[in-house]
C-alpha cells in the first residue's frame, strides 16, 4: 500500500510538471496565432490607434515572457486571471461550464461503460459465433460513423420529424428530472457511439487474451459455468487493459465534446475553449487548457492505481 | 423612398419627425397585437465575446440584445428613415449645432429618470480610446457635447451632417446611464429588462412595464441564443424548439417551406461581399486590369448559383435599390470576357499569375472567387484561389494582398458607406483608391441642405465609384430570417436581418 501511495504521489509531481510543459506549449503556440485579442475584439473596425489603446488595456504591449510569468504566478496564488473578450474572472466563467461538461460526461459514462463492458464480454465469450460478429460489425459502424453526421440524422428523425426530443440541450434552471433525460438523451446517445467501440474493442480482446490462459482452461475442464469464467476468472485479470482503454474514451468527453456542444447547443467547456481560441483570450485559453490536461493525468492516474490494485503481481 | 415629410420639416424649419416620433411599422392593419408569450430567438453567433455595452457591439446578437434593453435618440422605420425615439425633436441651423430636446420623464429600468447628462455620457464616451468601440472614427466628429438644463443636449460636430438622426439611429449609438462603466448588466430605457445574461450561452429578458411606448411591447419573455450551426439552427426551428432565426442559407429555404407552421422572410438590404482589387500597386492598379475584374463577374450566375436568387444584381458600386439615394439609371455592368481580353491586352498583363484570397469570413467570397477563375482562366488570365480560414483573416489577408475579398454590412445612410470605405483617408478604403473629386463630393453632400442636390451629389458620387472605384461589387445579398408563423409583426427593416435587429418591440404571439 505504501508503494501505491508513493507512486500516486510521484505520479502527480510528474502532472505538476506537464502542466507546466503545456501551458507553456499553449502560450506559445497560440502567440503563433495571427492577430490578437485586441484585433479580433474590435474585428474590421481595427485602426491602429484603437488596436493600441486596446493592447495597453489588456495588458499585451507588455513582453510574452512577462505575460506569461505573470499569468503562472496567478495561477498558483488560485486567480487565473481576467478574460480579455468579457472582462469576466476566468474561475467564473469556467465555472459556471465544467459541471455542464461533468454532467454530460459523466451521463454519457454511467451509459456507454456497462454498455461497452457488456457488448465486450458478450462477444469475447460468444467468439466466432455470429452474435459476436454482429456486435462487431455494429460498434465499427458506430465508430466509423462522424458524429456530427449521427447528431444531425438523430435531431433530423427524433426532434424534427417526431418531434419526440428536443433538438437543443437547453436546461432551464428549475428542470425537472424528465425534462432533464429527454434534452440530454441526444446528446449523450451521440457521444455513446464515439465511444462505446474503442471500450468494447478492447474489453473483448483482453477478455479473450484471459481466456486463452491455461487457468481458465483448467476452470473450464472443472466444469465452471461459463458466464462464472468470464466473470469471476477471466474479468478480474483484464481489468488493467480494459480500465486504461476507459479511461482514455472518457477523457475524450472534455474536450472532444465540441462538435456535440455546438449541435446541440450545449455550453460546456469545449465550445468555452474554442471561443478562447477565436478572440485570443489568453487566460482563458491558458485555463481551459490546464482544466483538459488535468482531467486527462487524473483520468490515467485512476486508472493505473485501478489497475495495480486489481493485479497482486503490480502491486508489489 | 424617403419620407418627404420628414424632410421637408427639417429643410424648412431645421426639424425633424413631424408626426411627434410616430412610427410607421410593416404590421398588417387587420391584426390587433395581443400581450403576453415567450419566444426563443437564435441568432448565429454567441460566445464569451457576448457584451452587453452598445459601443463594443460587433455581432447580429449583440445589436438584437442592445435593441432588447436599450433605446436610441431615433430608431429606423422600415424606409430606413429615422424617427424621433428618446429624442422629442432635433434643431439644427448650420448642421454642424444640432439642438435635442428629450422625451420628459422616459424610466430608465432601475426607475430614475432619463437626462441630458446620460445622452453626452452615453455619446461622447465612443471617443475614450480604452471604451474600445467600434464607432470611434465615426464619433470622432463629435467635437463636443453639452447638457442644457436636464432634458436638452447641445451637441457640436467637427464638421455639417446632415445624417445626424440617422447615424444616432444605429445600435451602438443607444442611451445608457451617465458614468456606466460595469457592463456585467444593464441598465436602459428599452422595451425589455434583463434578467439572466451569460456571454455564450443566453440572455433572457423580461417585459418592461414602464417602457416609454404606452401598451409596448407585447411579448413577455424573449430568450436569446446562438447557434452557429446553420443546419442545427434550422432544426432548432423546425423542431419547435426556437421561435425565429437569422442568416438561413439559401439552401436551406426549401427545407423550411415545406413546413406548414413556419415562414421565410428576405431582406434586401446592402450587404455585399466585394472583389477588392489593390489600386496602390502593379498590376492590379493598372484601369485596364481593375476594368478587367469586374467584366470578368459572372453576376447572374453568382445570383443564381450561390445564392439560390436571394441577391440582387449590383453594379460595383455600394448604394443598393433598397437605399433612398440609389441612382437610378446607371447602366448595368454584365459579364463581358471579351472586353476583359482585350483590356488585358492592350495592358500587357494577359500572362500574370495571381493569388485572389477568398475566406468563410467574408460570405460566399470563397465560390465567388471560383468562379472568377473559371471565366479568368477562359481569357488565359490564371488566378489561383487561396482559400484560407475565418479565424484572423480581417487583420491577416483583407486588404494587405492585391486581390483579396471584402464583406460590407449594410450601413444606413449613404454617407456612412462612401466614409467608411470609398474616402481617399478611410481607414478601410480597401483597394487604397485615391479620387480627390469623390472626396470633394462627399463633403459637399454632407453639409448640403438642400435634398434634389444632395440626392445628385450622391449619385455622382454613384458614376465615379462604378467607373472608377477598385472594388468589384457582384450582388447585393439579402439576409433570410425564418419565424415561426404563429409570431405577427415581424416585417423589414432594410438594415440586416430580425427588423434591423430590433424586432423584439414589435412582434407578438398570435393566442
Amino acid at each position: 500500500m505504501a508503494l501505491t501511495l508513493a507512486l500516486i504521489l510521484r505520479r502527480l509531481g510528474a502532472a505538476v510538471l506537464t502542466l507546466l510543459l503545456v501551458s507553456l506549449v499553449v502560450f506559445t503556440i497560440s502567440s503563433l496565432l495571427p492577430g490578437d485579442a485586441a484585433q479580433e475584439t474590435l474585428g474590421q473596425s481595427a485602426t491602429p490607434e484603437a488596436v493600441a489603446a486596446l493592447r495597453e488595456q489588456l495588458g499585451l504591449n507588455q513582453p510574452a515572457p512577462e505575460r506569461y510569468v505573470r499569468w503562472l504566478g496567478g495561477l498558483v496564488t488560485g486567480d487565473p486571471g481576467r478574460s480579455m473578450a468579457n472582462d469576466l474572472p476566468v474561475r467564473e466563467l469556467i465555472g459556471a461550464r465544467l459541471p455542464k461538461s461533468l454532467l454530460l460526461a459523466g451521463l454519457t459514462a454511467a451509459v456507454s461503460v456497462p454498455l461497452a463492458l457488456a457488448i465486450g464480454i458478450l462477444s469475447a465469450m460468444f467468439r466466432g459465433s455470429l452474435l459476436d460478429r454482429a456486435l462487431n460489425v455494429a460498434t465499427l459502424s458506430m465508430v466509423a460513423v462522424p458524429e456530427f453526421l449521427v447528431a444531425t440524422i438523430a435531431v433530423l428523425i427524433f426532434a424534427v420529424k417526431l418531434r419526440w426530443l428536443p433538438s437543443l440541450t437547453l436546461i432551464p434552471e428549475e428542470a425537472t428530472l424528465g425534462e432533464m433525460l429527454r434534452a440530454y438523451a441526444l446528446p449523450v446517445m451521440t457521444l455513446c457511439f464515439v465511444i462505446v467501440a474503442q471500450m468494447a474493442r478492447m474489453t473483448r480482446a483482453a477478455v479473450i487474451d484471459q481466456m486463452s490462459q491455461p487457468y481458465v482452461e483448467m476452470a473450464v475442464l472443472k466444469g465452471v459455468n461459463p458466464v462464472r469464467v468470464a466473470l469471476t476468472h477471466a474479468l478480474p485479470n483484464a481489468v488493467g487493459p480494459i480500465v486504461n482503454a476507459v479511461a482514455l474514451s472518457l477523457s475524450y468527453l472534455l474536450g472532444g465534446a465540441i462538435i456535440v456542444e455546438t449541435i446541440f447547443n450545449y455550453p460546456g467547456v469545449a465550445s468555452l475553449m474554442v471561443d478562447a481560441v477565436t478572440s485570443r483570450d489568453m487566460p482563458l485559453l491558458q485555463a481551459c487548457a490546464m482544466v483538459f490536461c488535468s482531467a486527462y493525468l487524473l483520468l490515467v492516474l485512476i486508472a493505473d492505481v485501478i489497475a495495480i490494485l486489481a493485479n497482486p503481481r503490480l502491486r508489489r | 423612398m424617403r419620407d418627404p415629410a420628414a424632410l421637408d420639416v427639417l429643410t424648412r424649419r431645421g426639424l425633424i419627425g413631424a408626426a411627434g416620433g410616430a412610427l410607421i411599422l410593416p404590421e398588417p392593419a387587420f391584426a390587433q397585437p395581443r400581450r403576453g408569450g415567450r419566444i426563443r430567438v437564435a441568432t448565429t453567433s454567441s460566445s464569451t465575446a457576448d457584451t452587453l455595452d452598445p459601443a463594443k457591439g460587433a455581432l447580429n446578437t449583440d445589436y438584437v440584445r442592445h435593441y432588447m434593453l436599450y433605446s436610441g435618440l431615433t430608431q429606423f422605420d422600415a424606409r430606413l428613415t429615422p424617427r424621433l425615439a428618446l429624442a422629442e425633436s432635433f434643431e439644427t441651423r448650420d448642421r454642424i449645432r444640432w439642438r435635442i430636446r428629450l422625451k420628459k420623464g422616459v424610466p430608465f429600468h432601475d426607475g430614475r429618470t432619463l437626462t441630458a447628462a446620460d445622452v453626452v455620457f452615453s455619446l461622447m464616451r465612443h471617443k475614450d480610446p480604452r471604451v474600445a468601440s467600434k464607432m470611434k472614427t465615426v464619433a470622432s466628429q463629435f467635437a463636443e457635447a453639452r447638457a442644457i438644463g436636464t432634458d436638452e443636449v447641445e451637441l457640436r460636430l467637427t464638421s455639417p451632417n446632415v445624417d445626424l438622426p440617422t447615424i444616432l439611429a444605429t445600435s451602438h449609438f443607444l442611451i445608457i446611464r451617465d458614468g456606466t462603466t460595469d457592463f456585467r448588466t444593464a441598465v436602459g430605457t428599452g422595451p425589455y429588462r434583463l434578467k439572466v445574461f451569460k456571454p455564450g450561452v443566453r440572455t433572457i429578458v423580461t417585459r418592461n412595464p414602464n417602457y416609454w411606448k404606452p401598451g409596448r411591447p407585447y411579448l413577455d419573455e424573449i430568450e436569446l441564443i446562438g447557434i452557429p450551426d446553420e443546419v442545427s439552427r434550422v432544426n432548432a426551428l423546425l423542431s419547435g424548439d426556437v421561435q425565429l432565426i437569422n442568416a438561413v442559407n439559401p439552401r436551406s429555404t426549401k427545407r423550411i417551406r415545406a413546413s406548414a407552421r413556419h415562414a421565410i422572410l428576405e431582406t434586401k438590404a446592402g450587404l455585399f461581399t466585394d472583389l477588392v482589387v489593390r489600386q496602390d500597386r502593379a498590376p492590379t492598379g493598372h484601369p485596364d486590369f481593375t476594368m478587367a475584374m469586374k467584366l470578368l463577374m459572372d453576376r447572374e450566375l453568382i445570383r443564381r448559383a450561390l445564392f439560390r436568387g436571394y441577391a440582387t444584381i449590383a453594379n460595383d458600386q455600394p448604394i443598393a435599390p433598397t437605399h433612398p439615394y440609389y441612382l437610378p439609371g446607371l447602366p448595368q455592368r454584365g459579364y463581358d470576357p471579351d472586353r476583359a481580353r482585350f483590356l488585358l491586352k492592350r495592358a500587357g498583363l494577359l500572362g500574370v499569375r495571381l493569388p485572389v484570397y477568398a475566406s468563410p469570413a467574408a460570405e460566399g467570397s470563397v465560390d465567388m472567387a471560383s468562379i472568377l477563375q473559371e471565366a479568368a482562366s477562359k481569357i488565359g488570365l490564371r488566378l489561383a484561389v487561396n482559400r484560407v480560414p475565418a479565424d484572423g483573416y480581417w487583420s491577416t489577408h483583407w486588404m494587405k494582398h492585391p486581390l483579396t475579398f471584402g464583406n460590407t454590412n449594410p450601413r444606413p445612410t449613404a454617407d456612412l458607406v462612401f466614409s467608411l470605405f470609398f474616402k481617399s483617408d478611410a481607414d478601410w478604403n480597401e483597394s487604397g483608391w485615391k479620387n480627390s473629386r469623390f472626396d470633394q463630393l462627399l463633403l459637399a453632400a454632407r453639409s448640403e441642405a438642400d435634398e434634389a442636390r444632395r440626392r445628385q451629389l450622391y449619385g455622382d458620387m454613384q458614376v465615379l465609384v462604378h467607373e472608377k472605384g477598385g472594388v468589384a461589387i457582384p450582388v447585393f445579398i439579402s439576409s433570410l430570417d425564418a419565424y415561426d408563423q404563429r409570431l405577427k409583426g415581424f416585417g423589414s427593416i432594410p438594415i440586416g436581418g430580425l427588423m434591423g435587429y430590433a424586432f423584439a418591440e414589435h412582434v407578438w404571439l398570435e393566442g
